[in-house]
């Protein structure tokens, strides 16, 4: 007996930078077909740039997405100055170290948020609470150093906003340290926990080719054995002048996925570090005036993976071109590969493992009339994903 | 008081309407029910469907796509439903109102109880807010 089931995620709303609806078609167990529809996002912020000037656009791209909120201003602040000659021609030795700061100090409030939703998906409320609690005081670095929790609104043509302070720096390394432990706990509880093995590895594969086709980029593609990351292969900031590496695993599954993410966040506490180590003395901001005519390209590695904007300048006041690429435009659309042919249980985390948003799956959904579909809601799906997770605990359980 | 409404104002079952925001007023609401502020000691918690929910709370600019969910969404929710407007997005569109994808604010499409500003408003500004809508409810519903 086969009957399809259609199980729609997320009615109207955003995941990450991009807002996505899913509609997966499932033959009993298996996901036999996925769809994806977006466009619930739009708000037209690319026509809406060409009228700021220039030194709004920062704050308008940073409301693409909340996560991403220094590196879409980065990426754009990028692609002015390389109308103006290059970054590095352009902008003030401290301000290169403390845009890479801000990155860094996002990507790991980022992916900590991302492991604590990960652990929801598959039934580890703790790990999520967790991950929250210890995000918060990277939120508070946040607060001390840009003033607000999120949306910084650091990154300006020609510099950045706010200078760190020197109170601030030992309170900084002070959470940096306290941070380490707790990743160590998690990567402890991520790797040695045979349960969520047994959730992780083998599931959601994307292998090496796949990525390459599905243009997967950031930790979806490391985690498939590809070698791309922008902070080394086109450097911006400082992150050419320190000491770090990019973290590579070669299975695709998502196992391999949180491992990146993990790793991932010992590489950025060292970054901040050594840029805290070497932050010179010296002016903030270049006080641009005026942009020649010319256009321009910024790359950034968001958390999700690269970043990318155009702008093109006519000699007045605003871009008359801004084009935006993120990063999980791309890496969504993976998820066709790698949920279909998965069971319905381990889609939610599948879907999650791109690093997509809480959203797709704490919505309702919405009944499509149709004679032979049956409808299920994202909490449906958290709700198998969870028990899939407490039927894999008992067995072992009951063996050991 | 009647019955009704102090049961509604005792343990409120929020739903979250994200009608495109940037997600941050979304994690903003999210922290607050994670343990540094933890509001499910109020009783508050997140409803999986609106059908369950007491609170919508509405967070973005809404779009053509979005506006008529919404609009779906208030009308499936069980009456009295109250409604947040949080961050700056919902209260007033802010940098988005000049967009050709945004037709109105959020207090055109449903009406708003409470609005919680700030672009996101931190999660003691959303704890605030969630009072002073209690407050309100409890104090209109003495007077009459
Ligand atoms: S108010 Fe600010 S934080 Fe909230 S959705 Fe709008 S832009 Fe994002």
């Amino acid at each position: 007996m086969s009957h399809k089931i259609v199980i729609p995620i997320g009615p109207y709303h955003p995941l990450q930078e991009e807002p996505e609806f899913f509609r997966l078609y499932v033959d009993g167990e298996k996901v036999v077909d996925i769809d994806i529809v977006i466009g619930y996002m739009h708000r037209g912020i690319e026509e809406l740039s060409e009228h700021n000037h220039f030194d709004q656009v920062p704050f308008l791209v940073e409301r693409i997405c909340g996560i991403c909120s220094h590196s879409h201003p980065n990426a754009y602040v990028l692609a002015v100055e390389d109308i103006l000659g290059g970054e590095r021609n352009v902008v003030p030795e401290r301000a290169l170290y403390i845009r890479t700061i801000i990155d860094e100090m996002q990507r790991i409030h980022s992916h900590l948020l991302w492991l604590g939703l990960a652990g929801h998906f598959i039934g580890y409320n703790t790990v999520w609470m967790w991950a929250w609690r210890y995000r918060e005081p990277i939120l508070d670095m946040f607060e001390m150093i840009t003033g607000n929790r999120q949306h910084y609104a650091m990154c300006k043509v020609g510099g950045v906003r706010r200078d760190i302070r020197p109170q601030d720096i030992p309170i900084l390394r002070k959470a940096l340290d306290e941070l380490v432990p707790v990743i160590d706990m998690f990567k402890g509880a991520v790797m040695d926990d045979p349960v969520i093995q047994a959730r992780l590895k083998g599931i959601g594969i994307l292998n090496r080719q796949q990525a390459i086709d599905w243009c997967a980029v950031g930790p979806t593609a490391r985690a498939a054995g590809l070698d791309i990351d922008v902070r080394r292969d086109e450097p911006y900031g400082v992150t050419d002048r320190l000491k770090w590496n990019v973290i590579i695993e070669k299975d695709g599954d998502i196992f391999a996925k949180t491992k990146v993410r993990i790793l991932e966040l010992y590489e950025s506490i060292n970054m901040i570090r050594q840029c805290l180590d070497k932050l010179p003395e010296g002016p903030i901001d270049a006080d641009i005036k005026d942009i020649p005519p010319g256009e321009g390209i910024g790359r950034v590695e968001a958390p999700r993976g690269e970043c990318f904007h155009y702008v093109r300048a006519d000699g007045t006041n605003r871009p008359i071109r801004h084009k935006i690429r993120a990063p999980s435009y791309m890496n969504v659309a993976s998820n066709k590969v790698a949920a279909v042919g998965g069971t319905i249980s381990d889609a939610a985390i599948t879907l999650a493992a791109v690093d997509p948003c809480y959203c797709c799956t704490e919505r309702t959904a919405v009944l499509e009339k149709g004679s032979e579909k049956k409808i299920m809601n994202g909490f449906d799906l958290i709700k198998l994903s969870q028990e899939k997770t407490e039927k894999i605990r008992n067995n072992k359980d009951n063996r050991d | 008081m009647n019955l009704k409404l102090r049961a509604l104002t005792k343990s409120l079952w929020v739903f979250h309407a994200a009608t495109s925001p940037c997600n941050n007023c979304d994690i903003e609401i999210l922290d607050a029910l994670t343990p540094r502020h933890d509001i499910e000691r109020f009783g508050m918690v997140l409803a999986g469907s609106v059908r369950h929910a007491d609170v919508l709370l509405v967070t973005g600019v809404p779009n053509y796509k979005t506006k008529e969910r919404l609009k779906k969404l208030y009308s499936q929710a069980p009456k009295p439903c109250l409604v947040a407007a949080i961050g700056n997005c919902a209260c007033g569109r802010i940098m988005f109102k000049d967009s050709y994808n945004s037709p109105c604010p959020v207090d055109e499409i449903v009406p708003v109880d409470v609005y919680i500003s700030g672009c996101p408003p931190k999660p003691e500004a959303i704890i605030a807010g969630v009072v002073k809508l209690i407050n309100k409810v409890t104090s209109s519903a003495k007077g009459t």
